[in-house]
């Protein structure tokens, strides 16, 4: 048997509390133990962001992150941020542009989109690509993804 | 399979150091090396797993005398966006922009990339050329005792360093430049993000009268470690910084750098980089 520990923290602002594996991820933590598998397994290795979630406000890679480092701490996942109205814009800019295809990397997408918009509200499309350098899509070519950000910075433009 | 008996979480640097005290420990800091590796099962968990995160006071940038002070669990992040360090050590925040992706640095921290001591560790090289030293904190006999080290002898191999078990990182420690000071980093990979050095260059040294002195030069990712390039630094310092001056030292840098064929790069390759790339970095110091 391998060692449990407790942890405590806050999870899409509301309290959370579970016992966990000291070597589990993160990812494994919010989708086999809490049960929100919005945010995807890719890679495994921090190289395809699908499992980009928030940490006090900074993206990590849930992959790369033990699940005992959540202990006390913020964290929000896309179910957090489908659940935003500050996120409606980015969500609906994405819909428009159909920057949405096969949908596996969009979660990850979206939650890096919106701390980009967040932490650089008038982001240009350098910017953005910049920023979304460690989300692949193996479907839509990233030219819709880039539009549908861009329109939804500033409120759309 | 793993071992692990205890998990603790320290607030305090004098509660971290007491846990290292007491036997083996894995530290873990952002966890984007620790991951992958102990996934893979390249190294093994000791039994006690020890998460410095939440260790208060042990991050960020300050000035400190006539040195720049990164707190171990400052992020890359952090590094990279901040004021101190822009003005100071540009140098080092260019290596940071030019590391993994936002998520990978929001959570990588400058004393993990040291620890790791990956040949290929994008803040190695220009930390060395810009003769930073690191801090290691311990506490032996009930009392917190502090050591300094200059980063160009802190690494014996790839993964490995002068760290004694009961030591932790607390700092990496930067002299302020002086004036007339020139630092250039270089990182070749195939493309701008998510890349692992194929080679990487550091260059630096106080440029007066067309001539560099204290000329500090180190190549990563063509030695178990990152390496300060000796010969190459003598072949440069003091003379004018003319062309026959630069590709002296190109030659006397391919010379020197004892590569390997690896998945990224030859040995050949890596070597013919590192002169071209070399040349290129001096000739825009000297047309500066
Ligand atoms: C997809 C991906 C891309 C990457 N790209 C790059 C890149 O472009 N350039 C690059 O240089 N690296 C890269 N890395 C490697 C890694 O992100 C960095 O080395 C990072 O800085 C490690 O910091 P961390 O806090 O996550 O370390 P951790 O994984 O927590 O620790 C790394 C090692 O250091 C030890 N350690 C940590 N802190 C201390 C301390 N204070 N005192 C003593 N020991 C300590 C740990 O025990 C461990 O052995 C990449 C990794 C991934 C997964």
């Amino acid at each position: 048997m391998s060692l449990k520990h407790d942890i405590e923290f806050a999870l899409n602002g509301v309290r959370k509390r579970v016992a966990v594996d000291v070597t589990m991820t993160a990812l494994d933590m919010l989708r086999d133990v809490v049960g929100l598998t919005g945010t995807k397994y890719g890679c495994g290795e921090g190289e395809c962001g699908a499992c980009t979630i928030r940490v006090d406000g900074q993206t990590v890679n849930a992959c790369l992150m033990f699940a005992v480092a959540c202990d006390g701490h913020d964290i929000v996942t896309i179910e957090g941020l489908a659940a935003d109205p500050k996120a409606d814009a980015l969500r609906e800019a994405f819909v428009e542009h159909g920057a949405v295809q096969c949908g596996f990397c969009t979660p990850g997408m979206v939650v890096q989109a919106a701390h980009i918009l967040e932490t650089n509200p008038n982001a240009d499309a350098a910017t953005i690509k910049r920023g979304l350098e460690g989300n692949l899509c193996r479907c839509t070519g990233y030219k819709k993804i880039v539009d549908a950000v861009e329109s939804a910075c500033c409120g759309g433009r | 399979m793993t071992t692990i008996e205890r998990y603790a979480a320290p607030k305090s640097l004098d509660e971290a150091l007491g846990i290292l005290q007491q036997g083996e420990v894995t530290i873990l800091a952002g966890g984007t090396d620790l991951m992958p590796q102990t996934r893979a099962g390249r190294i093994a968990f000791k039994p006690t797993l020890m998460n410095i995160r939440d260790v208060a006071g042990l991050s960020g940038v300050v000035l400190d005398g006539d040195a720049l002070r990164i707190g171990a669990l400052t992020t890359i992040t952090e590094v990279l966006d901040d004021p101190l360090v822009k003005e100071f050590v540009p140098v080092l925040a260019e290596a940071c922009d030019h590391f993994a992706s936002d998520q990978i640095r929001n959570a990588g921290t400058i004393g993990g990339n040291i620890n790791n001591a990956s040949p290929a560790g994008d803040t190695l090289v220009p930390l060395i050329v810009l003769d930073a030293e690191v801090e290691l904190a311990s506490k032996p006999n009930g009392s917190v005792t502090t050591r300094c080290m200059p980063l160009a002898e802190y690494f014996t191999g790839p993964g490995r360093t002068r760290r004694a078990a009961g030591e932790l990182l607390t700092a990496v420690r930067i002299p302020l430049p002086k004036p007339g000071h020139v630092a250039r980093f270089y990182k070749f990979g195939t493309r701008p993000a998510l890349d692992i050095s194929t080679i990487s260059i550091g260059i630096a040294g106080v440029m007066r009268d067309g001539a560099l002195s204290d000329t500090r030069v180190a190549f990563g990712a063509v030695a178990p470690t990152p390496v300060r390039a000796k010969q190459t630094e003598a072949a440069l310092e003091g003379r004018r910084l003319d062309q026959s001056t630069i590709e002296a030292a190109a030659n006397a840098a391919r010379d020197e750098v004892n590569p390997i064929d690896d998945v990224r790069a030859t040995a050949w390759y890596r070597k013919e980089l590192i002169h071209n790339m070399t040349k290129r970095m001096l000739d825009h110091v000297a047309q500066a």
